[in-house]
């Protein structure tokens, strides 16, 4: 079902509702139970994040804002910590802390 | 949909099978390291942190609200204070909010807008709390998430479910099960599980 | 803090273009105030660099499951936090 099938069904006006605003998003997909634990380079994202913030460098709202403006099947296909990069890369490159590519340049060095 | 948490990419997969994201968040870290944002030594304190949270922490606080009333009285009204009493590091969280399931109530946690969960009392949130499924049906459908984790409830008992929206974060005080009244603190903890804090499980002797 | 504990209050159901922490499948519901929290910095503002202040007054907001959907069993209810800004009273 697509968003807008779901909007039109459920809703007796159109809204916008963001890729993130899951709350009684229609699914059949059961919950999987299976847990993993935490690799190494997720661990490290969780990190840079979290100093990013203790620095002031950007903040949870930002952060939040950041993954929202995923496109709606970027976020469906991101595993949780794919998420956090994009959204760090995303608000660095936004206050010119990172240049864009820059990071591609670095991985191809 | 491949919100379950497990370690693969979606771009070519870099050395030793780990996701293309992996070398981006070491590239990541190199960078933010040489321009001075931060240091490795940071962020090496910083996992430090974040895998020595266990369920343990949040279990103390829950046996001793088991043990004394007048304590749970108190983590009611202020789990952060409360917490801190313990001598347990309560998180970044301006407040955290106790939610005490009765023989008339059973509370749930989500966060449907994302992941929001009290880490530092539970340690890092289960996959399935930050999956989609997880997100979108336990608002919508609390009790039959809750069968799904195997957690059948008495007819009686109603489902609170809390959407944690803003930055309170929220422990579940599951019901203290019968016949542990011979048990102590450290004992009881012990039965006080991860899942049973979280609302979708009974805590483990029951 | 204009409301109290039991205060019925109905989610405003306004579009909101960017960052804001009201779920889609509350607004334009009617529930009843739980807890009054601390204030807290607006999450609008501070999403895009502000400083998220003045604080804004926060409530867990209590919401019977048959109201929010068609199909729910009546009893079971759904909390949230929302910010005063989002809160309308109800009759």
């Amino acid at each position: 079902m697509s968003i807008s099938e779901y909007v039109n069904g459920r809703y007796d006006r159109a809204m916008e509702r963001g890729v993130h605003d899951r709350g009684g998003w229609p699914t059949d997909t059961p919950i999987d139970r299976r847990e993993h634990e935490l690799a190494d380079w997720e661990l490290r994202m969780d990190a840079i994040e979290n100093v990013l913030e203790q620095h002031g460098v950007m903040n949870t709202d930002e952060m939040r804002r950041g993954i929202e403006s995923m496109p709606l099947a970027a976020y469906e296909a991101a595993s949780y910590y794919e998420r956090w990069l994009f959204t760090t890369e995303t608000i660095l490159e936004e206050k010119g802390i990172l240049a864009p590519g820059e990071i591609d340049a670095r991985l191809e060095a | 949909m491949s919100d379950h948490g497990h370690d693969h990419g979606h771009d070519p997969i870099g050395r030793d099978g780990e996701p293309a994201a992996a070398a981006r968040v070491r590239a990541l870290e190199d960078l933010l390291v040489e321009k001075g944002v931060l240091t490795h030594e940071e962020v090496r304190a910083r996992v430090d942190w974040l895998v020595s949270r266990t369920p343990a922490h949040g279990a103390r606080l829950v046996a001793r609200a088991w043990l004394d009333s007048a304590f749970k009285q108190r983590a009611l009204d202020d789990a952060r204070s409360a917490a801190l009493e313990l001598g347990l590091d309560p998180g970044e969280s301006p407040q955290v909010v106790a939610l005490e399931n009765t023989e008339d109530v059973h509370h749930m946690v989500v966060c449907t807008l994302c992941s929001c969960y009290p880490k530092a009392l539970l340690g890092p949130p289960p996959d399935w709390y930050k999956s989609l499924p997880y997100r979108s049906r336990a608002v919508s459908d609390p009790r039959g998430v809750l069968e799904e984790f195997g957690l059948h409830l008495d007819e009686q008992v109603d489902v609170r479910v809390v959407d944690s929206t803003a930055d309170v974060r929220y422990v579940v005080i599951p019901q203290r099960p019968a016949g542990t009244e011979h048990l102590d603190e450290a004992e009881l903890a012990a039965i006080v599980t991860r899942d049973s804090m979280i609302g979708v499980a009974h805590p483990a002797a029951h | 803090m204009t409301f109290a504990p039991g205060d019925m209050v109905r989610v405003a159901d306004r579009p909101h273009t960017g960052h804001h922490r009201t779920p889609g499948y509350l607004k334009g519901k009617t529930g009843r105030i739980a807890r009054v929290h601390a204030a807290f910095a607006n999450p609008e503002t501070r999403a895009y660099g502000a400083d998220g202040l003045p604080r804004l007054p926060l409530y867990l907001v209590e919401f019977t499951g048959g109201d929010l959907w068609p199909s729910a069993p009546g009893r079971d209810r759904v909390c949230a936090d929302l910010f005063e800004h989002w809160l309308e009273p109800s009759a």
